[in-house]
C-alpha cells in the first residue's frame, strides 16, 4: 500500500494545513478591499476543502471524496469564468473594484 | 301502485323558464321570451289538472292521497338526522297548486300585455317564473326545512319584483324594508324548525303529526312555544300584527305582481303554513287563541287605515291584509277549511281588483291617485265591470265567492262561543269597512266627473282584459264549491272536519243576513260619501282632525318602529360598531399590526447594506454558528449544567 503518506506524514497534518489555508482564505474574503483578491481568497477555500476530500478519500480508501474534488473543480471553474466576466463588467461600470464603493445595488 | 303523477316537474317547469330567460331573456327576441314564460306555467297547470284529475276520478288512475314523490338521492343524512326531498300531494296542496299556477298563469298573460314596453321584460318573466318555482315548492314540501327553502325563495322573488324597478329609490327602498321585515319572521319559523327537530326528532309533517297523536302528553309548554314561533313566521310572511308593515310599501311594484305574489298567493303562505301545521295548533288552544286574536285585530286594523288611503294600489292593499286577518282568524278558530276557502276566492277576487287596478293605472298612464281618476266607467267598459265584479265579491254580495267564504270564516268564530263571538264582532266591522272602502274606490275611480284633464284613458290590449274577465268568471263561480259543505268535506283528510252546525241551518242563515246587513251599511255610507259632489267626507275629516290623521298617517305605525328599532339600531351602528368597534378596536390593531411591520422593516433594512464585506461577515458568521451547533456535543455540555435533555414523548 502507499506507505509514505500515511506513515511519514501523518492525517492531522494535511487536515491542519487544510484549516490554515481555510482561514487565510476567510480573512482575505473579509478583509481585502480589491475584488479580484476577494474573489482569489474564494478560490482558494475552495481548494483547501478539496485537500481535506482528498486526504478524507485516501484515508478510508473510497473513490467518492476524489469525485466530489473534480466537482468542486468543475464548479469552481465555471465560477471563475462567470466570476471574472462580472468584475470587468463592474470594473467598466464603476472604474474601480475597490468592495467598499460598490455598495449601491445598483447601476 | 298507480301512475305516477310526476309531481316534480310543478316546480321545475318554472324553474327551466327562470334559467332560459334569465339567462338568455335578452337576447332573445321577445315573442319567444313571452312564449317560454307562459309555457312554463301553462304546463306546470296541466300537470297539477292531470293530479286534480286523477283525484277526482277522472283521469286514468285515481292516487291516493296523500301521495308523495320522495327524491331517491336523498338530502340530509347526518347520523340520526334524515331530512328527504319530498313532494307531498294533499286535498290542500292540491287546492294551493291549483290556486297558484291557475291564477299564475293567468297573471302572466296579462303581464305580457302589462309589461309590453318595459326594457326588463325578459328580467321580469324570470323572476316570475322564478317565485312560481319557489311557490310550489313551499306548497309541496313535505317536511318544514323543504318548506322553509321555498319560504326563503318566495321572499327572494317578491325581493327580487318589488325592486323590479330598482332605479327608483322608493322600490329598492320597499324591497329591503320586505326583505328585512321578513327576515324577522323567518327568525321565528327557523326557531321553531329547531325546536321540531330537538323535541320530535323529525320534520317531516305527517310523522310529526303521528307522533302528536299517539301521546295525549303533547299539549301546551313546548308544542305552545313551537306553534307561536311558527305563527310569527306566518305574521311576516302574511304581513299581518304586527309585522304587516311592509305589505304597503310592496305596492311599488309592477301592478301584475301585486297581484300575483302581494296578494293570491306568497302571502297567504303563513295561512298556508299555519293548516299545514294545524294538528300542533291543535295540540295548543293557547297558541290557536292568539292566531284568531292576530288575525282579528289585524283584518280590523288594516281597514281602518284602508278607509282613507288615495292611492289605489295602497287601498287593495290593506284589504290584502285585512282578508289575511280574516284567514287567520279562520286558522284560529280551528276552521281551517274555511280559512284555505277563504284563501281560494280571496286569490281569485283580488287578483281581479289588482288586475283591474293595473288595466286603470296603465289607462291613466301611470296616475295612481283616485282623487284625480273619476269617470272612467264609460272609458274603460271591460275594466269598469271586471272590477265591479270584484268589489263586490269582496264586499260580501250575496252568491257571489267572498260572500260564502268570508261568512264561513265568520259562522265558524260565532260557534267558537265566549271570546269567539268578540271576534266574530270583530270581523263583522271589518265586513262593514271592507265594504265602505272599495265601494269608495269604486265610486272614486269610475263615476263623477273626471278629475285629471292631462290624462286621456284608454281600455287595455285583450291580453289583459282576457284574464280579468276569466278572474271575474271565477270571482262569481268560486265560492259555488261550498255548496252543501263539499268543499269542506274534501278538505277534511288535510286539515280536519269542519265543526258541526251547532246552531243549525237557521242560524247560519242569520249570520249570513247579518252579514250582508253591514255590508249594505257600508255600501250605504259610501254611496252617500262618494257617489256625488258631495262634500260629507271632507266635513267628517274635518271634524275628526285628529281621528282622521290617525287614520291617514296610518297610525304612525311606520314612524314608531323607526323609533323604537331603526333609530336605536342606527345610533348603535353610528356610534358604537362604526366609531368603537369599526374605527377604533379593529381600525386600532390594523394600525399596531401595520406599524410593527414598518419599525421592523426599518430595523432590518440597514442589514442590506449593499456592502458586501458586511455580507461576506454575517455570512462566516453563519457558518460558524452552523459549525458550534453541529460538532459541539450540547446535550454532554448541558448535562455538566444539570440540564438534561428529554426527546418529546419520552
Amino acid at each position: 500500500m502507499n506507505s509514505f503518506l500515511s506513515q511519514e506524514v501523518p492525517l492531522q497534518f494535511y487536515l491542519i494545513l487544510s484549516a490554515i489555508l481555510f482561514a487565510l482564505g476567510i480573512v482575505g474574503f473579509l478583509i481585502k478591499r480589491n475584488l479580484i483578491t476577494v474573489f482569489m481568497s474564494i478560490e482558494l477555500m475552495l481548494n483547501a476543502v478539496n485537500l481535506s476530500f482528498v486526504t478524507f478519500a485516501h484515508q478510508w480508501h473510497a473513490v467518492k471524496g476524489q469525485i466530489f474534488v473534480f466537482f468542486v473543480m468543475m464548479v469552481a471553474a465555471a465560477e471563475a469564468a462567470v466570476g471574472l466576466a462580472i468584475i470587468i463588467a463592474v470594473f467598466r461600470a464603476r472604474a474601480t473594484l475597490a468592495v467598499d464603493r460598490i455598495d449601491l445595488m445598483k447601476l | 301502485m298507480n301512475g305516477s303523477l310526476h309531481l316534480w316537474l310543478i316546480p321545475l317547469l318554472p324553474f327551466a323558464g327562470f334559467l332560459i330567460n334569465g339567462l338568455l331573456g335578452r337576447r332573445l327576441p321577445k315573442a319567444l321570451v313571452s312564449t317560454i314564460a307562459l309555457l312554463a306555467p301553462l304546463a306546470a297547470f296541466g300537470v297539477v289538472l292531470n293530479a286534480a284529475a286523477g283525484v277526482f276520478g277522472l283521469g286514468a288512475s285515481a292516487p291516493q292521497l296523500p301521495y308523495s314523490e320522495i327524491c331517491p338521492v336523498g338530502w340530509i343524512n347526518v347520523s340520526t338526522l334524515h331530512i328527504d326531498f319530498s313532494f307531498v300531494l294533499d286535498q290542500l296542496s292540491l287546492v294551493m297548486l291549483l290556486v297558484i299556477t291557475g291564477v299564475g298563469f293567468l297573471i302572466h298573460v296579462y303581464s305580457v300585455g302589462y309589461m309590453a314596453h318595459d326594457e326588463g321584460y325578459a328580467r321580469y318573466f324570470s323572476y316570475l317564473n322564478l317565485f312560481l318555482f319557489f311557490m310550489t315548492t313551499l306548497v309541496l314540501a313535505g317536511n318544514a326545512l323543504l318548506m322553509f327553502v321555498g319560504w326563503e325563495g318566495v321572499g327572494l322573488a317578491s325581493y327580487l319584483l318589488i325592486g323590479f324597478w330598482f332605479s327608483k329609490t322608493t322600490a329598492a327602498e320597499a324591497g329591503k324594508k320586505a326583505f328585512i321585515v321578513n327576515r324577522i319572521g323567518d327568525f321565528g319559523f327557523l326557531i321553531g324548525m329547531f325546536l321540531l327537530l330537538a323535541n320530535f326528532g323529525t320534520l317531516t309533517f305527517s310523522e310529526i303529526a303521528t307522533k302528536l297523536g299517539q301521546s295525549a302528553g303533547w299539549t301546551g309548554g313546548v308544542v305552545t312555544v313551537i306553534a307561536l314561533c311558527l305563527l310569527l313566521g306566518a305574521t311576516g310572511k302574511s304581513a299581518q300584527l304586527p309585522l304587516y308593515i311592509w305589505l304597503p310599501d310592496a305596492m311599488e311594484g309592477p301592478t301584475p305582481v301585486s297581484a300575483l305574489i302581494h296578494a293570491a298567493t306568497m302571502v297567504t303562505a303563513g295561512v298556508y303554513m299555519i293548516a299545514r301545521n294545524h294538528v300542533l295548533f291543535d295540540h295548543s288552544p293557547f297558541a290557536l287563541g292568539t292566531v284568531a286574536v292576530v288575525g282579528a285585530l289585524t283584518a280590523l286594523f288594516a281597514a281602518t287605515i284602508g278607509l282613507v288611503q288615495t292611492d289605489i294600489k295602497r287601498v287593495l292593499a290593506y284589504s290584502t291584509i285585512s282578508q289575511l286577518g280574516y284567514m287567520f282568524l279562520g286558522c284560529g278558530v280551528a276552521a281551517y277549511s274555511a280559512a284555505v276557502f277563504h284563501l281560494m276566492t280571496h286569490a281569485f277576487f283580488k287578483a281581479l281588483l289588482f288586475l283591474a287596478a293595473g288595466s286603470v293605472i296603465h289607462g291613466m298612464g301611470g296616475e295612481q291617485d283616485m282623487r284625480k281618476m273619476g269617470g272612467l266607467r264609460t272609458k274603460l267598459p271591460v275594466t269598469f265591470w271586471t272590477m265591479t265584479v270584484g268589489v263586490f265579491a269582496i264586499a260580501g254580495a250575496p252568491g257571489l265567492s267572498g260572500f260564502f267564504s268570508k261568512d264561513a270564516i265568520l259562522y265558524s268564530a260565532f260557534q267558537q262561543g265566549g271570546f269567539g263571538k268578540v271576534l266574530w264582532f270583530l270581523g263583522l266591522v271589518t265586513a262593514a269597512l271592507t265594504a265602505f272602502y272599495m265601494f269608495r274606490l269604486w265610486y272614486l275611480t269610475f263615476f263623477g266627473e273626471t278629475r285629471s284633464h292631462d290624462a286621456h284613458p284608454h281600455e287595455s290590449p285583450w291580453s289583459m282584459l282576457g284574464p280579468l274577465v276569466l278572474l271575474a268568471v271565477l270571482s262569481v263561480c268560486g265560492g259555488w264549491v261550498s255548496f252543501g259543505g263539499r268543499f269542506f268535506e274534501f278538505l277534511a283528510p288535510a286539515v280536519g272536519p269542519r265543526a258541526e252546525a251547532a246552531g243549525g241551518d237557521s242560524l247560519e242563515y242569520l249570520m249570513m243576513a247579518i252579514a250582508v246587513a253591514v255590508a249594505i251599511v257600508g255600501w250605504y255610507v259610501a254611496h252617500s260619501f262618494y257617489s256625488g259632489k258631495s262634500e260629507k267626507s271632507a266635513a267628517l275629516a274635518a271634524s275628526y282632525p285628529g281621528g282622521y290623521k290617525l287614520l291617514a298617517n296610518k297610525y304612525w305605525v311606520d314612524e314608531f318602529y323607526g323609533a323604537i328599532v331603526v333609530r336605536p339600531l342606527t345610533i348603535f351602528s353610528t356610534y358604537f360598531l362604526s366609531w368603537v368597534v369599526d374605527k377604533a378596536i379593529l381600525g386600532g390593531f390594523a394600525w399596531l399590526l401595520g406599524g410593527i411591520a414598518t419599525f421592523a422593516g426599518a430595523l432590518l433594512q440597514r442589514w442590506q447594506s449593499g456592502n458586501i464585506r458586511s455580507y461576506a461577515a454575517w455570512l462566516a458568521a453563519g457558518a460558524a454558528a452552523v459549525l458550534l451547533f453541529v460538532t459541539v456535543p450540547w446535550a454532554s455540555v448541558l448535562a455538566n449544567f444539570g440540564i438534561h435533555l428529554t426527546m418529546a414523548g419520552q
